[in-house]
C-alpha cells in the first residue's frame, strides 16, 4: 500500500480575474522510502499540488476536491486542526529560498524548537539539544553557535540546512521539497541534494521533489511526474521516463537541458510558445497549442492519462507505435537525447 | 553603537540650531506685527514704542538678537522672556509641559488599545463585514478633525455644556497632583478626540501591515511546522507587522509632546500647544521660539529613540 496517495485532485482559485485552474485531476502515488519527482515550468501546478497535501492552500478563495490519503485517512476531508497535527511531524516540507522561509526576527534554534514543542510535550533543554543534533545532523559546522544565529546570518546553503534539520526534527514520514535548490549557488545546490539523499536513506523518508530540472530529477527519483497546466502528461519511473519518454512535452524538456557533451555549435531547443493561462485553459488537450505534432482529436477532446505499459502512463492522442517512432527519430536527430 | 549615539545627539543638535536661526529669519523677514507696538498698549507715543523696542532688544540687528538668544540657551539654558508679558518662556513652558504630557500619553494609550486590535481584527479576515464595517468607521475617524469631533464631544457629553453631562467640561483640567479623579474626568473627551483619528490610521496601518507578512513565505513556514493559527497570527504574524508601528508611534508621540495644538485649544487645556498658538497671535517672538525649538526637539529626541529601539527590534539592523 502506498504511503500516500493522491486520487483525482482538483484545486482551484477565485480570483478577481476568474477561476484559476491550478490543479485538474492530479492522481500520484508515493510508496515509504522512494523518492517522487514532480517536474513542470511555473505555474504547472506542482506546487499546488504539494501545498495541498499538508493543507497551505486552503484559502478562503480555494476549492478543493479528490482525495489525499495518507495513513489510511483522506487529508482533504480532515479539519485544519486535524492537519495540524500531521503536518511538520509526519508530513514536513522546505521551501525554494530559505532566507524567506525562515523568520528574520527569530533565531535559527527557536525556530526549530517551536517545530519540536508544537508537535512533542518535551521541556525546553531537551527541544534544544535536539535541535543541535539536527543541526549537526544536516552538516552544520558549530551547530550550538548556529543555534542562536539569525537567518541573515547564515549563508543560502547554510539557511537550507537548517530548514531541513527543522523539517527532519521530528523524523516525518515524508519530507516534500518545493524547488529545494533553486535560490541556491550552483556549488551549493550538489550538496543539498546530497544531503536530502542521505537523510532518505538514513532515516527512511519518503521525498516528494519538487523541481523545474531533469538533472535533479535524474539524480534523485525513483518516480517522475510531468506536469502541465494542472495536469500530469506522463509518469514513469525514472529510467524509463529518460530512455523511453513518450509525451511530446517530455521530449521538449529533455531537448531543452544543456548539454556539455554536444557540439557547441548546436543551439538549445527550448518548447515553442509559452505555458496556457490557467484561467482560460486551451480547449481538448492542454498541451496542443505548443505541441509540434497536435493529432486532430487534440484540439477537441483532452485526451485520458492511459497506460501505454505497466507504470507508464502517458496523456497523448498519439498512438503508442507513433509514439515510440517518433521518439526513436528524435533520438537519430540528436544523439543528445540518447 | 555608542558611537553612533553620540553622532546622533551631535546632529540633533546642529539641527536644533538651524530651526531655531530659521525661526529667527522668518520672524525677522516676514513680522506679523510691531512687538514693541503691541506691549505698548493703545494710543502709545512713538517715543514709549521706542522705548519698549530698546528694552526688548528689537533695535540691534537679528544676526546680533540671535547671538544673544544663543549666547542664553548654550550657557544657562534661558529661553529668553515674553514679549508680552515678561515671563520666562523656559518656566512657562515647563509649567504647561505635565498638561501636554497628559493629553498626549493618555491619547496615545486610547488609540493603540483600539488601533492595534481593531486592525489585527480586519487584517485576520480581510474584506469579511467585521473588516468592511471596522474600515468604513476607521475612515469617518480619519476625515473628522479635532474641532468638530471635539466640539460635538463637548455638546454630547460635557458637564454643563452637554446632553449628557458625563465627562469634565473644556477648562475642567487641574493638574493630576491636585486632583486625580477631576484630572481623568477632564481629559476623557480630549483623550478620546484626540486618539479618534489616530486609532483610525494605526488600525488601517496595522491591518495592511498584518495582511502584508500573512502573505510572507515565513508564515507558510510556520503554518507548515503545524503552529496553530493563533500562534502564527499572534506570534509570526505580530512579531514582523507590529515593528513599523512602532516607529511611527514614536514619532506621533514626539510630535504631540510638542504641542497637542488643535485639542488644547478646543478643549481649552494649558499646555504647550495652546501656549504656542497664544504666542503666534502675539507675536511673542521668545515664546514662539521657544516652543518650537521644544517641539522640535522631541520630534528629534524620539527619531533617536525609535532608531535605537529599531536595532533591538530588528535583529537585522545594526548601527556602526
Amino acid at each position: 500500500m502506498p504511503l500516500l496517495e493522491i486520487e483525482d485532485l482538483h484545486v482551484s482559485f477565485k480570483t478577481i480575474d476568474g477561476v484559476v485552474h491550478a490543479v485538474e485531476g492530479v492522481s500520484l502515488s508515493l510508496d515509504a522510502r522512494k523518492t517522487l519527482g514532480i517536474v513542470g515550468e511555473s505555474g504547472s501546478g506542482k506546487s499546488v499540488t504539494a501545498q495541498t497535501v499538508i493543507g497551505l492552500t486552503r484559502f478562503p478563495n480555494a476549492t478543493i476536491r479528490g482525495r489525499i490519503v495518507f495513513d489510511g485517512k483522506d487529508l482533504v476531508a480532515m479539519s485544519t486542526e486535524q492537519l495540524r497535527g500531521i503536518r511538520g511531524a509526519r508530513i514536513a516540507m522546505i521551501f525554494q529560498d530559505p532566507l524567506s522561509s525562515l523568520h528574520p526576527f527569530f533565531k535559527v534554534g527557536h525556530q526549530i524548537v517551536e517545530a519540536i514543542r508544537t508537535h512533542e510535550d518535551v521541556p525546553r533543554d531537551a527541544a534544544r539539544r535536539r535541535t543541535i543534533e539536527a543541526l549537526r545532523s544536516v552538516g552544520i559546522p558549530g551547530p550550538e553557535q548556529r543555534f542562536e544565529s539569525f537567518p541573515h546570518e547564515m549563508s543560502g546553503g547554510m539557511r537550507q540546512r537548517a530548514m531541513i534539520a527543522m523539517a527532519l526534527a521530528l523524523r516525518p514520514d515524508i519530507l516534500i521539497a518545493d524547488e529545494p535548490t533553486t535560490a541556491l549557488d550552483v556549488t551549493v545546490q550538489a550538496q543539498v541534494l546530497e544531503l536530502i539523499q542521505a537523510l532518505r536513506d538514513d532515516f527512511g523518508t519518503a521525498v516528494v521533489l519538487i523541481t523545474h530540472d531533469l538533472g535533479v530529477v535524474a539524480q534523485m527519483c525513483d518516480d517522475v511526474a510531468v506536469m502541465y497546466a494542472g495536469r500530469v502528461l506522463e509518469q514513469a519511473p525514472r529510467e524509463t521516463l529518460f530512455d523511453e519518454p513518450e509525451h511530446p512535452y517530455t521530449w521538449g524538456l529533455l531537448q531543452s537541458i544543456p548539454r556539455l557533451d554536444a557540439p557547441r555549435t548546436d543551439r538549445l531547443s527550448p518548447i515553442a510558445g509559452s505555458p496556457p493561462s490557467l484561467i482560460n485553459v486551451p480547449r481538448g488537450c492542454t498541451f496542443h497549442p505548443r505541441c509540434p505534432y497536435t493529432p486532430p482529436p487534440a484540439l477537441e477532446t483532452e485526451p485520458e492519462l492511459a497506460p501505454s505499459e505497466p507504470g507508464h502512463l502517458v496523456r497523448c492522442h498519439l498512438p503508442v507505435e507513433e509514439r515510440k517512432r517518433l521518439w526513436q527519430s528524435l533520438q537519430q536527430e540528436h544523439p543528445a537525447l540518447r | 553603537m555608542g558611537a553612533y549615539i553620540v553622532r546622533r545627539v551631535l546632529w540633533a543638535i546642529l539641527l536644533l540650531l538651524v530651526v531655531s536661526f530659521i525661526t529667527f529669519v522668518i520672524f525677522d523677514v516676514f513680522p506679523s506685527a510691531d512687538p514693541a507696538a503691541l506691549r505698548a498698549g493703545r494710543n502709545a507715543t512713538p517715543a514709549l514704542i521706542e522705548q519698549i523696542r530698546h528694552n526688548l532688544g528689537l533695535d540691534k540687528p537679528f544676526y546680533t538678537q540671535f547671538w544673544i538668544y544663543l549666547k542664553g540657551l548654550v550657557t544657562h539654558f534661558d529661553l529668553g522672556y515674553s514679549y508680552y508679558n515678561s515671563e520666562s518662556v523656559k518656566s512657562e513652558i515647563f509649567s504647561r509641559l505635565p498638561a501636554t504630557i497628559s493629553v498626549t500619553v493618555g491619547g496615545f494609550i486610547v488609540w493603540m488599545l483600539i488601533g492595534i486590535p481593531v486592525g489585527i481584527v480586519s487584517a485576520i479576515r480581510p474584506r469579511s463585514v467585521v473588516d468592511r464595517v471596522m474600515m468604513g468607521g476607521s475612515l469617518v475617524a480619519i476625515s473628522a478633525p479635532v474641532y468638530f469631533l471635539g466640539l460635538v464631544s463637548l455638546f454630547v457629553f460635557a458637564k454643563g455644556t452637554g446632553q449628557l453631562q458625563w465627562f469634565g467640561a473644556a477648562g475642567s483640567y487641574v493638574p493630576i497632583t491636585q486632583d486625580f479623579g477631576t484630572w481623568f474626568n477632564s481629559l476623557i473627551l480630549p483623550w478620546v478626540t484626540l486618539a479618534a483619528a489616530f486609532a483610525a490610521f494605526y488600525a488601517r496601518m496595522m491591518r495592511g501591515n498584518l495582511i502584508e507578512t500573512m502573505h510572507e513565505d515565513y508564515i507558510r513556514t510556520a503554518r507548515a511546522k503545524g503552529l496553530r493559527e493563533r500562534v502564527v497570527i499572534t506570534k509570526h504574524g505580530l512579531r514582523a507587522a507590529l515593528t513599523p508601528v512602532v516607529t511611527m508611534a514614536g514619532m506621533d508621540i514626539g510630535l504631540l509632546l510638542g504641542g497637542a495644538i488643535l485639542t488644547e485649544i478646543v478643549f481649552n487645556i494649558p499646555g504647550v500647544g495652546r501656549y504656542a498658538y497664544n504666542a503666534i497671535t502675539n507675536s511673542d517672538l521668545p515664546a514662539i521660539q521657544g516652543t518650537v525649538l521644544f517641539g522640535a526637539f522631541f520630534i528629534v529626541f524620539a527619531n533617536l529613540v525609535v532608531d535605537i529601539l529599531y536595532a533591538f527590534l530588528d535583529p537585522r539592523v545594526t548601527y556602526g
